[in-house]
């Protein structure tokens, strides 16, 4: 009983943060076809400036209930920053073979590495007692949920119902979708896709950060967790299909909680599990769970 | 007859005659290396020429073939585990190390390959990926079997041809272990020429250039891809156990999906589309990597900066800016 509920309160924290990391990777990848290596990164760097945020907001005093408009907030500011960045390197290659853009993002993710470590160091970064801050839930049988777990499922899941929002009833929205489709069509039709390409890739990349930041109360922010975080990330986007949104939603619950079920359970096969699933949904069906055809 | 040779307007033909300048400098350098440099970098030489043969065979997937697996790395592993294994099992017979390394990487990569290679572009990669993160949490979670994070100890293996019983490890890796190694590099790349240059190697080109063109033409487009992933898994295997003697380690981050990038890293330095070009890659990424680590922590910024330099401005490689002829072009 009580392992049941660690790996189901564990295993949907895992899986909300890796929704918001994954569906960076799906809406770049679903509009610009580009897998972005990089994205593990992004989460690396939100986490990293998360931490900076909470200190400052330590500082100034705010109030507990602020403490996570500050970590959404930092990560939405990082990716305002870098996202245009990055996306301007990749416009060189966005005619070329797609070995070649993979091949840049990786370039990225050696960047970012050294990038946090001149900023931030290379030993891990916590926060302090913020995760306590939050309290705990009292279940009847006498164990204990942490308050901030469920906090940040109720994020994730928030943040999923304004990009769904934004994807399918906004103008703009609307517009990427489009381009998503059929680029060229769109070009045609006097839409700027060269602006499109920068808010989508500024979208995901504002997932990953945020999904970064929200984690840090948690644990604590390493150097490798982005290369760490890009295997899980990835065989989400393989389990549930490359570029759909629902797929990375399955995706990211079925890795959140096999990872959960395994470290309670048999933690030799915490990894090797997933990876089992994802060669099985790569042989038996490779568009994934929910993708469409290759 | 190779695909350059036919195609080589008649001026370029002419220059055929110096065909050999390049690839018999840039190797008589390898060479006289060890009187030339210390033993530091005469051991970084070593530790190249072994990424320089795994090149070869990732080569003949990505430059040749049309395919980029981003989990070669894998058959590092392979090659360096099996080494550790034999020498912890007091078989120290170099030949033997690398049949059995080969025997290895030709046992998994044909269920491997037979996996992947129904699938093209990006979705191989991934699949590859997968397959060498999946040998990485093996060897990293299965302390008993595998050391796990600490990896197993590669002693020194011997080759039968000297005896090396008087010497100590310095001397052995930049003397007669370097010759050999540097002669069975040599071996190799003949053999890959040789492969190449056959009408399978012109079949995996029209592969690369048109798949269904290809077919129509008679090519058995799947089991050619197949041999070919199964020859690249092998020259990945023969480099790991290279790779791993000077380390004298076998460790799961060799099969991780960071060393695989590192490898396509050195493909794309040295040029994929010279048939040269994984042995530029391999001495120049290893030779500046181990340049920039003793001026600098911050040495993957660095590296960063220059894959994205080389994939934007120069992505046919570095041999392709020295050696602009066609001839040993993939």
């Amino acid at each position: 009983m009580l392992s049941s509920v660690n790996i189901l309160v564990g295993g949907a924290f895992h899986a909300a943060v890796l929704f918001l990391v994954a569906c960076g990777l799906q809406i770049v990848f679903g509009v610009q076809k580009i897998v972005n290596l990089a994205c593990g990164s992004f989460y690396a760097i939100g986490a990293y400036f998360g931490i900076t945020a909470l200190a400052l907001a330590f500082q100034m005093h705010v109030p507990v209930f602020g403490y996570i408009p500050v970590l959404v907030g930092s990560g939405l500011l990082l990716a305002a920053f870098l996202g245009p960045v990055v996306e301007r390197v990749l416009r060189f290659i966005y005619h070329r073979d797609e070995h070649f853009q993979l091949l840049l993002t990786f370039a990225f993710v050696l960047m970012f590495e050294d990038i946090i470590r001149i900023i931030w160091g290379a030993s891990p970064r916590q926060t302090e007692n913020i995760y306590q801050v939050f309290g705990e839930f009292h279940l009847a049988s006498g164990m204990t949920i942490p308050a901030y777990n469920l906090i940040v499922i109720a994020v994730a899941i928030a943040l999923s119902l304004v990009l769904g929002w934004f994807l399918q009833r906004t103008r703009f929205g609307k517009i990427v979708r489009a381009t998503a489709e059929n680029a060229a069509m769109c070009e045609a039709l006097c839409i700027d896709v060269s602006r499109v390409y920068m808010v989508v890739f500024t979208l995901g990349v504002a997932l990953g950060t945020t999904g970064g930041a929200l984690v840090v109360p948690a644990t604590a922010a390493s150097l490798d967790m982005g290369v760490e975080l890009i295997v899980d990330a990835f065989a989400v986007v393989v389990i549930g299909g490359l570029g759909s949104m629902p797929g990375a939603l399955v995706g990211a619950l079925i890795v959140g909680f096999v990872r959960a079920a395994a470290i309670s359970i048999y933690p030799e096969f915490e990894v090797l599990a997933i990876y089992v699933l994802v060669i099985a949904v790569l042989i038996l069906r490779p568009r994934g769970l929910l993708g469409k055809a290759i | 007859m190779s695909l350059a040779e036919t195609t080589a307007a008649p001026a370029t033909r002419n220059m055929a005659k110096f065909a050999y300048a390049v690839p018999v400098i840039g190797f008589a350098l390898i060479a006289v290396f060890p009187y030339i440099a210390g033993p530091h970098y005469t051991i970084l030489m070593f530790s190249a020429m072994g990424f320089a043969i795994a090149l070869f065979g990732l080569n003949l997937l990505f430059g040749f073939t049309g395919l980029l697996p981003f989990g070669h790395a894998m058959f590092l592993a392979i090659g360096a585990y099996t080494a550790a294994y034999l020498t912890a099992a007091k078989y120290m017979s170099l030949e033997l190390i690398l049949l059995t390394a080969a025997a290895a990487a030709i046992v998994i990569a044909i269920p491997v390959g037979l996996l992947c290679i129904r699938y093209i572009k990006i979705y191989f990669g991934m699949l590859t990926l997968a397959f060498s993160m999946l040998l990485y949490s093996f060897l990293f979670k299965f302390y008993k079997i595998t050391g796990g994070d600490e990896g197993l100890r590669i002693k020194m293996p011997t080759p039968s041809l000297f005896d090396l019983s008087k010497h100590d490890t310095i001397t052995i890796l930049t003397g007669p272990l370097y010759y050999y190694v540097f002669g069975l590099m040599l071996v190799l790349a003949l053999i890959m020429w040789r492969i190449v240059d056959s009408p399978f190697g012109l079949g995996l080109r029209a592969i690369r250039e048109n798949e269904q063109k290809a077919k129509y033409l008679g090519v058995n487009v799947q089991r050619y891809r197949l041999v070919a992933f199964v020859v690249a898994g092998v020259y990945g295997a023969l480099g790991g156990v290279i790779v791993a003697i000077p380390v004298g380690l076998a460790d799961p981050s060799l099969a991780y999906w960071v060393q695989s990038g590192n490898l396509v890293f050195m493909l794309l330095l040295g040029g994929y589309t010279n048939f040269f070009g994984p042995v530029l890659g391999a001495v120049l990424f290893i030779f500046f990597q181990d340049q920039l680590m003793s001026y600098t922590e911050y040495w993957r910024l660095t590296f960063g900066v220059l894959l994205a330099v080389i994939v934007i401005f120069f992505p046919n490689g570095l041999m392709a800016v020295i050696d602009r002829r066609r001839w040993w072009s993939t």
